[in-house]
């Protein structure tokens, strides 16, 4: 049971804190933060490399860093802040004790031993067969091995959360329902169980085969199963993010849900329909029926696509009410304008929020339909793709909250605030043109996870356009910029922990009645009295034309290939 | 807000805020559009891929291959044979580290059922300047009917990575009127 000394409540936001939660949020993101340093270092160098006047690595050091980057930022990083937030998301927010904080730190452990693991065994140089890791080109054991082992440490995680939710349940810390954060946090870590279950199915027997218990595994096979875990993995981390961007909606504005039964039911959708996303990485695969490609890609009504586009409404129209509920009425736009800009919580939700939609969502669905999928697979446009939805929205999103996270967990102030003030801009600008330069010289051909465009070595000839040369010159700055942005968040986060000024110490309080906590009584829903919301309404119709002409753009594009049946 | 439990206790009974209403009724029925854009493709489009693959052994593949070249070879470049292999024809292409075998000259707007396959780890089969991308897996000898429309010197890259030597893979089609 929990005693008095095991809460402090935060002075800023009355919310009871449990101190082995906070403890436990700490160290995951700390670690998180840690290894985006690292991966985003392996990633500056892989940019520098594709571009053309720098080539900075030599070919084996190329595939050995860009190996290093896809598993230290698309895993270690975001499933450790993922953590972080799945702790803060039920512990704090739910005013509870966190389920067996000893298991917590067992399961930290794990994926710490599992990352460290991973990157000795990649920095060996017997490992460089890229985050996908396709059979039957081998890796050393321990690389698979060190993957269950971290995937391990997060399941554990998971259920660290699941329990948290049923001790708030039973203490009655809350009343009703579990507030939308939580709930979003929730979608993810069920959508995380079934990911990393399928990532022990195929991984467990891809480590047998390494190391000699099994003669062969399929590749078609290990594709749609491993994929079950790999793009699976990134509908956790868009839950996680919408979760964010509610979160940082929420607490610098005071934004509430236009309706709580939508913005529930988006999150839903993204449960039901998760799999679409694992046959997206088949649709150039042998074998495999059109009828079967283009069912699982879609379940004949794309409704997680639907459910993305639903938050892409209710996430601004919430901004949108609070701010004309604070009077900021004028016009369509006023409330955008005056916008918390220098709020660096604020600008880097709202940067991430609208490059999701315009560079990561529409151009997924663009390629994830069957035919379009042609014109582009494993072009650069795919890396391009999935650095609009994981560095400019989920990585931006992280970085974003955590300017909350410090003073509230931390209690410590920011420091170099006017650094903290530009680094959303920095970063989100350098993720933005990585995500769009990428897909440029993708549309034009580029293949994706290779040395040298120029094939300077091989025995026949052969030029990609000009324009993708520029791209990739595009791409090298804009990476750059994106690295001084990272620096800069690492520089204000580790600067913040260890030498901000402390805040306030608040005294050990008595366990607070569940009525008289913050989470008990709030306001109406956004929409009462400002039913309208003329800036979303532009802001989604924006979106829908760019989304439509872009689609037909491709199938025009498509149309003017060779016939191929 | 967002991170304090709901107002209304029974959420649920809530009304859609109208905004809402009709931002979901527009994706729902772009999502419609979008998947039978799929469908109807399939009957009015020209490209789209075949649906039609064998399970093979390398040696098997391997020996097609090597049937085609010993047959249709009418030159070489740089030491690899081109082939020409009649209009209408089964046409074999391997894939193996790292090299596309053999290359081939084919007719301009003659259809040819082109054979795809690797002989060890996976690779990308990604025809330039058309931009077309296909994998190619080992064990499976994929079948598909191109038509080129246009003639010149087009060049298959790797873009499925296979290894150190993987920015050396190139093949190549030429297409002669």
């Amino acid at each position: 049971m929990a005693t008095i000394e095991q809460f402090r409540t935060c002075p800023t936001t009355g919310l009871k804190v449990h101190l082995a939660a906070e403890n436990l949020i700490k160290a995951n993101a700390v670690v998180a933060v840690v290894f985006l340093a690292v991966g985003g270092l392996f990633g500056l160098m892989v940019a520098l490399t594709r571009w053309p006047a720098v080539h900075l690595l030599p070919a084996d050091w190329f595939y050995l860093a860009l190996t290093a980057h896809g598993l230290d930022v698309l895993l270690v990083w975001i499933i450790f802040f993922e953590v972080a937030i799945l702790y803060f998301a039920s512990a704090v927010l739910l005013n509870c004790r966190l389920a067996a904080p000893r298991v917590a730190w067992v399961a930290f452990a794990l994926m710490l031993i599992g990352a460290v693991l991973a990157n000795i065994t990649v920095l060996q140089g017997q490992s460089s067969v890229m985050f996908t890791s396709y059979v039957p080109m081998p890796a050393a054991p321990n690389f698979y091995l060190s993957l269950i082992i971290f995937a391990v440490g997060a399941l554990i995680a998971c259920f660290v959360f699941f329990g948290t939710l049923v001790i708030a349940k039973e203490e009655k810390t809350y009343q009703g329902s579990i507030p939308l954060v939580t709930f979003g946090a929730m979608t993810a870590a069920i959508i995380a169980v079934f990911t990393l279950a399928a990532g022990a199915i195929i991984l467990v027997p891809t480590w047998l085969w390494s190391i000699g218990y099994i003669s062969d595994i399929d590749p078609l096979t290990y594709k749609l199963v491993w994929w079950a875990m790999g793009h699976s993995s990134q509908q956790i981390n868009v839950s996680a993010h919408v979760a964010v961007w509610y979160a940082i909606a929420a607490i610098v504005l005071g934004a509430k849900p236009i309706s709580e039964k939508v913005s529930r039911s988006a999150f839903l959708l993204y449960i039901l329909f998760l799999q679409l996303a694992s046959a997206h990485h088949l649709l150039a695969e042998p074998g495999i029926s059109s009828e079967w490609k283009i069912f699982n890609t879609s379940y004949m009504m794309y409704l997680a696509v639907l459910g993305s586009m639903i938050h892409g409404l209710t996430v601004p129209g919430a901004i949108e009410a609070a701010q004309r509920r604070r009077g900021l009425t004028n016009g369509i736009f006023e409330w955008l304008r005056k916008a918390p800009w220098g709020n660096p919580a604020f600008a880097g939700m709202f940067l991430s929020l609208v490059m999701f939609g315009f560079l990561g969502g529409i151009t997924g669905v663009v390629l994830g339909t069957e035919q379009l999928n042609l014109l582009m697979h494993n072009t650069l446009y795919v890396p391009g793709h999935f650095h609009g939805t994981v560095v400019a929205g989920t990585t931006l999103a992280f970085m974003s909250v955590t300017y909350l996270v410090i003073p509230l967990i931390f209690r410590r102030d920011l420091v170099l605030k006017k650094v903290a003030q530009i680094q959303p801009y920095l970063f989100g600008i350098g993720a933005g043109g990585i995500s769009l330069f990428m897909m440029g010289a993708g549309t034009l051909g580029v293949a994706r996870r290779h040395w040298d465009i120029g094939f300077a070595d091989a025995v026949l000839r052969f030029e990609y356009p000009e324009v993708a040369i520029l791209m990739l010159g595009l791409n090298g700055i804009c990476a750059v910029l994106a690295s001084l942005g990272g620096i800069s968040y690492v520089v204000v986060v580790v600067g913040s922990v260890l030498f901000g000024k402390k805040m306030g110490e608040s005294k050990l309080a008595a366990p607070v009645a569940p009525v008289t906590s913050t989470a008990g009584v709030v306001g109406e829903y956004g929409n009462a009295g400002t039913l309208k919301l003329p800036g979303t309404i532009v802001l989604v119709s924006v979106f829908m034309m760019a989304f439509i002409l872009y689609y037909v753009v491709n199938w025009k594009y498509l149309s003017e290939i060779w016939p191929l049946r | 807000m967002a991170i304090a439990p709901p107002s209304e206790r029974i959420w649920w009974r809530e009304p859609i805020a109208r905004i809402e209403l009709i931002w979901i009724v527009i994706g729902f029925s772009w999502g419609l559009v979008m998947f039978f854009t799929m469908v109807f493709w399939h009957s009015v489009g020209e490209q789209n891929l075949s649906n039609e693959a064998y399970k093979t052994t390398p040696e098997k593949f391997q020996a097609k291959v090597t049937e085609m070249v010993e047959q249709y070879t009418v030159r070489d470049e740089a030491g690899i044979p081109v082939v020409r292999p009649p209009a209408g024809s089964d046409v074999y292409m391997l894939g193996r580290l790292w090299q596309w075998y053999p290359l081939l000259e084919l007719e301009k707007n003659q259809s040819y059922r082109l054979h795809l396959a690797s002989m060890d780890y996976q690779h990308g089969f990604s025809l330039q300047p058309v931009n077309l991308n296909i994998s190619v897996h080992p064990g499976y000898d994929m079948v598909m009917t191109i038509t080129p429309t246009d003639s010149g010197e087009f060049t298959i890259v790797c873009n499925e990575f296979c290894g150190i030597g993987h920015h050396l893979m190139i093949g190549k089609i030429f297409v002669v009127e």
